[in-house]
């Protein structure tokens, strides 16, 4: 049974989403089999968790609300995972 | 941000003669310091930092493109140069293919803000794949900078 999940979390690195930590959310939404999608609160549409390139896009600075949605079996522990990271801000300052 | 706005049009090689990574760094570089964006006695700690980050996690993000970049305090405002390799770098990309187009861009420190929205006008054209098969065509700086125009204004289909 697909199932799907979502969950708001606020970016809290200072540096905000840049590369290393689009990297590294890039990579644990690789884990995940279904579609895992990362939107920023203030904007419609959402894009690809698993592609570095595409959430480099959402320009999201610190303080950016994001929304993590998932889909598929494992899609509870993706979005868990995920927003782990962010408001983990990424192991940075 | 517009990409027009952060590439230094002086900063551009359509058709660049590197064999390594590092040496097309060094060479995208020399381009801004030659240009006056980056001043001579910063060049080779310039390049010594953005090798090091390169080497921390590869900016060959996949398909054939790597955005190697710097954020520096004695940077004032958010620069990057273009080359273009048609034979291909390894730059030790994610996807482990070689890298035809190489954006060097260089924020200042304290703005990480600045340094967020060109990495979203950066990727908003690299993750099309038109603009990467324009730009890995383009010969001439004026082929380049036409490219980056209709890209800033959303000429190019998806």
């Amino acid at each position: 049974m697909t199932t799907t999940a979502q969950q708001k979390v606020k970016v809290t690195n200072r540096l905000g989403l840049h590369a290393r930590p689009a990297m590294l959310l890039a990579e644990t939404a690789q884990r995940f089999g279904g579609d895992v999608t990362v939107q920023r609160a203030d904007q419609d549409n959402g894009v690809d968790a698993k592609s570095i390139m595409q959430i480099m896009m959402l320009a999201a600075t610190a303080g950016t609300e994001l929304i993590i949605a998932a889909t598929g079996d494992d899609a509870e522990a993706a979005v868990k995972e995920l927003a782990a990271l962010v408001a983990a801000g990424f192991d940075e300052a | 941000m517009k990409l027009i706005d952060i590439v230094v049009q002086d900063a551009i090689a359509p058709t660049l003669a590197a064999s390594t990574r590092d040496e097309a760094i060094a060479a995208l570089m020399d381009m801004l310091v030659d240009a006056g964006k980056v001043g001579q006695s910063d060049r080779d700690e310039f390049i010594k930092a953005v090798i090091k980050r390169e080497n921390r996690g590869s900016t060959g993000f996949g398909n054939g493109v790597a955005v190697p970049h710097l954020k520096q305090a004695s940077v004032k405002t958010v620069v990057a140069a273009i080359a273009i390799c048609a034979e291909g770098i390894d730059f030790n990309a994610l996807d482990g293919n070689p890298v035809h187009s190489i954006f060097l861009l260089l924020s200042p420190e304290d703005q990480p803000e600045l340094h967020l929205e060109a990495m979203e006008a950066v990727f908003g054209s690299l993750s099309q794949e038109t603009f990467r098969r324009f730009l890995r065509q383009a010969s001439t700086v004026k082929e380049v900078v036409t490219l980056l125009t209709d890209a800033d204004t959303r000429q190019l289909s998806a």
